[in-house]
């Protein structure tokens, strides 16, 4: 476990900053104590520094996972996101689609969202933005990407994709094994 | 019915799912007018008439309008209205539909119960009333009176209720039915409803009572047959005239087992047979058969049960020392059937309420386990896949099994504390732990199975816990790791008796040595919690054990065996039902305090056998071994000496580390002052250690029997006189005793008075093998 280098730093705030934009800095300056990112595994970790402090009594093959899990680098030094960060990205997420019940399964299968699937969008929303996925109860499913803009939206076919899938909740069961 | 159409009316009518889906519709109107309505205003324009004709007629008119205000419910029915109406209040605008309110209601189960109960008095009663009425009518003095008030029973719910009110208030009794109807208000509702059975039967033509009595006819018949078999036995004891099989049972005769051997009976008749045969054993002494001896009605019965629920001999025979026979019988079946699938709320993420509403909505059949816990739903069935809904993937629930949730209750963990959840796979407790710190404090979550903490993982981050560090280490070397924990929660690996429903694999599978390898394990395990809690903890210092295994080997046994081995002790769960724990089990005699264990069976909680126990530690320091008492096995507290000094030192290492080296030095000196040789450190340390823990072990002493009284205070003896002494003291202990003093004597002998420095030295490098 260790501290991200600079490089490091800046591919991982650039991919948060696609989904949470400034809100970023909110993650990181939080009222309730110091939180830090970790790496471990090639996963990156973001835990209070309490839990950290704790963390350094385990020795590094037998720890697991410290905190949460907010994705991996691949062998390319890219920043994935994973599923278990959403519960970070959501409240701070600044565009948002909510997607019809009848598509919840669909895209919680792994799919995109295609426009007859599609509730609410968030005005504004350009094309390639980072979105969090809701249904229409409000509940986070998962994150994507805008397809479409908010504009084109309006005018595409039903069956046209408008937010392709990253990640939803199903991974949760679907990659159980390789969550971190 | 009725003049006004009141809907509440209708919803009195009998039980039954209609009667059940009206429930919310009555306690919703009920609500809906008394919230309208302030208590004068209430009573209509006769209601009022009436109440002044009453206060004429009454001694004590004031009863009724100064309880009026009191939305014109009987007390009954504040009891259980009140709490609902502030519910509803809250939830009106979104419950519409009957699912809706019934789910409402359910929020509290015991109000439930009772309106259901009422529900059904009420319909009993609809019928009764009208005749007790219109007969009760004319015999009253102030009849019109009575007669205007019972009309207006039936049409107005309030009206009535108002008037019961007043009547029962009065307790004057100047109204027959009223006064009757009063009283039942003060029996219990199932008083009630026997009550209105009973005039009922008397009013109508005994109609059920006809099939009762056939019932009961029957039953009588087979009292009478039986009794005949008895009598038959006792006149003809000497004559031995081959009796019917129907009527009482025999155990087959040599021939007859051999052919069974041949060919099997089929199941029915074996059936049928063990219950005969459980007849018998119970009332052993009037239906045996002449001649024969229990164990051959035993050994019978074993062989039935193994064929019938198609168990091993092995844990037949454990179950058969473990239950009654009447309750064996129980738990076996118990074990044939699932138990019901059961989802604890994430409240990290939601509420009851709110998940329970989600999943209705999905086509999910639910309701609360119970009044024990405010988190947690059984489903009865379900549409869609319980463990794959978008509500589950989001996090606002996990599938637990209702045992589960007992050892976390037991724990209690506080915010802010840091736990241990020593086998924490598949992460079920842990998130509970979770989410009852609100993902405040730390959790460690450990495992020893690295695939298996791949659901922890899962798990805790779908359920949004971030408090907690999961690492895979073998339990029993987790001391050295990490120590000073708050709360130790063990969920020893067992040998799954308690789970024969999930996994009936376990009924062929196990074996004798398979419950000693797993006691063993979890003697290891306790030990090393134990040894992670930190017992100066301002909070804490709690440690709780659980099994999913009902074998006493596996849970008092090794509880009683921490208790002899650390300073714990025994304190209660917090779970106000289960069974307590065994304090004597054939042979063997467990601590007393050991009552305070619960045990949760199948047939008994309709969930997983599960034991647990709740012991808070009184001292970090950790007594010598040399009470090894008759009952362990050899080899398991060999296990335990010989990880006992690494063990110590973490410990050691954060609170007693000046006591130890303070005190630890002056039992050295004395050691020396009395010519007795010195021992290697481990020992050293460990004796001193005996020495200082006096004032725990003390209060210790106190509660264990006279048995470890004794042996706690072999050591103090040991070291304060000669050696000489107390080994002839040994001698008369037990073997395994013996064995001990060899182990901790000898080298003490050999080594001969030892230097200080030397000493030193040695105590150096040994501490520093303990840290390699």
């Amino acid at each position: 476990m260790r501290p991200l280098t600079d490089e490091e730093t800046k591919t991982v705030f650039e991919k948060l900053s696609k989904y949470i934009g400034e809100n970023i800095k909110l993650l990181v300056d939080r009222p309730d104590g110091t939180y830090c990112f970790r790496l471990h595994n090639d996963r990156l970790y973001y835990m209070s520094e309490k839990i950290l402090k704790l963390a350094t009594n385990i020795s590094r093959d037998k720890l697991v996972s410290v905190g949460t899990c907010f994705g991996k680098f691949t062998k390319t030094k890219k920043f994935r996101l994973h599923i278990t960060a959403l519960d970070f990205l959501a409240p701070y997420a600044k565009f948002k689609v909510w997607v019809k019940p009848g598509a919840e399964q669909s895209f919680l299968y792994g799919n995109h969202v295609l426009k007859s699937g599609l509730g609410r969008i968030t005005e504004n929303t350009m094309q390639y933005q980072g979105v969090v996925v809701y249904s229409m109860a409000d509940v986070p499913l998962g994150f994507g990407v805008a397809a479409k803009s908010t504009q084109e939206c309006r005018r595409v076919d039903p069956m046209s994709i408008v937010v392709f899938h990253q990640a939803d909740v199903g991974e949760f069961i679907r990659n159980e094994d390789t969550l971190t | 019915m009725g003049r006004k159409l009141d809907p509440t009316s209708k919803v009195k009518r009998g039980p039954g799912k209609k009667a059940k889906k009206q429930q919310g519709a009555e306690t919703e109107l009920a609500k809906f007018m008394t919230d309208e309505d302030t208590g004068s205003k209430r009573l209509s324009s006769r209601g009022r008439k009436r109440a002044a004709k009453r206060a004429q007629t009454l001694k004590k008119p004031k009863d009724v309008p100064e309880e009026q205000p009191k939305k014109g419910f009987t007390d009954e029915n504040s009891k259980w209205l009140k709490p609902v109406k502030r519910k509803r209040k809250i939830a009106e605008a979104e419950s519409e539909d009957d699912s809706d309110n019934y789910w409402e209601e359910e929020e509290d189960d015991e109000e439930e119960v009772v309106e259901q109960q009422q529900q059904q008095k009420k319909g009993e009663k609809a019928q009764g009333k009208k005749d007790a009425k219109l007969e009760l009518n004319e015999v009253e003095e102030d009849g019109s009176i009575d007669d205007e008030d019972d009309d207006d029973d039936d049409d107005d719910e309030d009206d009535e209720m108002v008037d019961d009110y007043g009547t029962l208030d009065d307790g004057s009794g100047d109204e027959a039915v009223a006064e009757e109807e009063s009283d039942g208000e003060e029996l219990l509702p199932i008083e009630r409803a026997a009550k209105k059975e009973k005039k009922l039967k008397e009013t109508m033509g005994l109609e059920s009572d006809e099939d009762e009595e056939e019932e009961d006819d029957d039953d009588e018949e087979e009292e009478e047959e039986e009794s005949d078999g008895d009598m038959d036995e006792e006149e003809e004891d000497t004559i031995q005239t081959n009796i019917d099989e129907m009527d009482q049972f025999r155990l087959p005769g040599a021939e007859e087992s051999e052919k069974e051997g041949v060919l099997p009976l089929d199941l029915k008749s074996i059936h049928h047979r063990i219950k005969d045969n459980i007849d018998v054993l119970c009332n052993f002494s009037t239906k045996r058969e002449e001649g024969k001896e229990r164990a051959e009605y035993i050994s019978l019965l074993k062989k039935d049960l193994c064929t019938y629920y198609s168990y091993n001999n092995f844990l037949i025979e454990k179950l058969i020392d473990l239950f009654p026979l009447s309750e064996l019988v129980d738990f076996l079946e118990a074990n044939e059937i699932q138990r019901p699938v059961t989802i604890r709320t994430n409240t990290l993420k939601t509420r009851r309420r709110d998940l329970a509403q989600a999943l209705i909505n999905r086509g999910v059949n639910l309701d609360p386990i119970g009044k024990w816990t405010k988190v947690g739903l059984v489903i009865y069935d379900s549409s869609v896949p319980v463990g794959a809904t978008p509500e589950y993937l989001a996090g606002q629930y996990m599938l637990q099994g209702a045992s589960s949730f007992l050892p976390v209750m037991a724990l209690s963990p506080q915010e802010g504390e840091l736990v241990l959840d020593m086998s924490s796979a598949p992460g079920g407790k842990t998130t509970y732990i979770a989410q009852l710190m609100r993902n405040t404090g730390t959790i460690v979550a450990n495992d020893a199975n690295a695939e298996r903490l791949k659901s922890v993982v899962g798990n805790i981050h779908r359920l949004g816990v971030t408090n907690t560090i999961i690492c895979n280490y073998d339990g029993r070397q987790f001391p050295k790791v990490m120590g000073g924990f708050d709360r130790v929660l063990l969920d020893a690996p067992c040998s799954g008796t308690g789970v024969i429903a999930k996994d009936p694999a376990v009924k062929t599978s196990k074996d004798e040595a398979d419950i000693q390898r797993s006691a063993h394990l979890q003697k290891e395990l306790i030990l090393s919690a134990i040894d992670s809690v930190d017992a100066e903890s301002a909070t804490g210092g709690y440690l709780v054990y659980c099994t999913c295994s009902i074998m006493v080997e596996e849970n008092e046994w090794v509880v009683d065996y921490a208790l002899k081995k650390r300073n714990v002790k025994l304190v209660p769960t917090g779970l106000d039902f289960g069974k307590e724990g065994f304090t004597r089990f054939q042979e063997r005699r467990f601590h007393p305090s050991l009552r305070l264990s619960r045990r949760f069976y199948p047939h008994s909680h309709n969930m997983d056998g599960f034991f647990v126990a709740k012991l808070k530690k009184f001292s970090n320091v950790i007594p010598t071994a040399p009470g090894g008492k008759e009952d362990e096995t050899a080899e398991a507290t060999e296990a335990t000496v010989a990880t006992d000094p690494p063990i110590q030192k973490p410990s050691k290492s954060d609170k007693t580390k000046k006591t130890v080296t303070s005190k630890a030095s002056s039992p050295n000196k004395k050691a020396q002052a009395n010519g007795t040789a010195a021992k290697p450190t481990a020992n050293i340390k460990s004796k001193g250690k005996k020495n200082l823990t006096t004032g725990p072990k003390k209060a210790k002493v106190a509660k264990m029997d006279g048995e470890t009284v004794q042996e706690d205070k072999k050591p103090l003896v040991k070291s304060v006189d000669k050696t000489k002494p107390p080994k002839t003291d040994k001698k008369e202990g037990n073997k395994f005793e013996k064995k001990q003093g060899k182990k901790t004597k000898n080298p003490m002998k050999a080594k001969n008075r030892m230097g200080k420095n030397k000493f030193r030295k040695l105590k150096h490098m040994l501490h520093k093998q303990d840290v390699m």
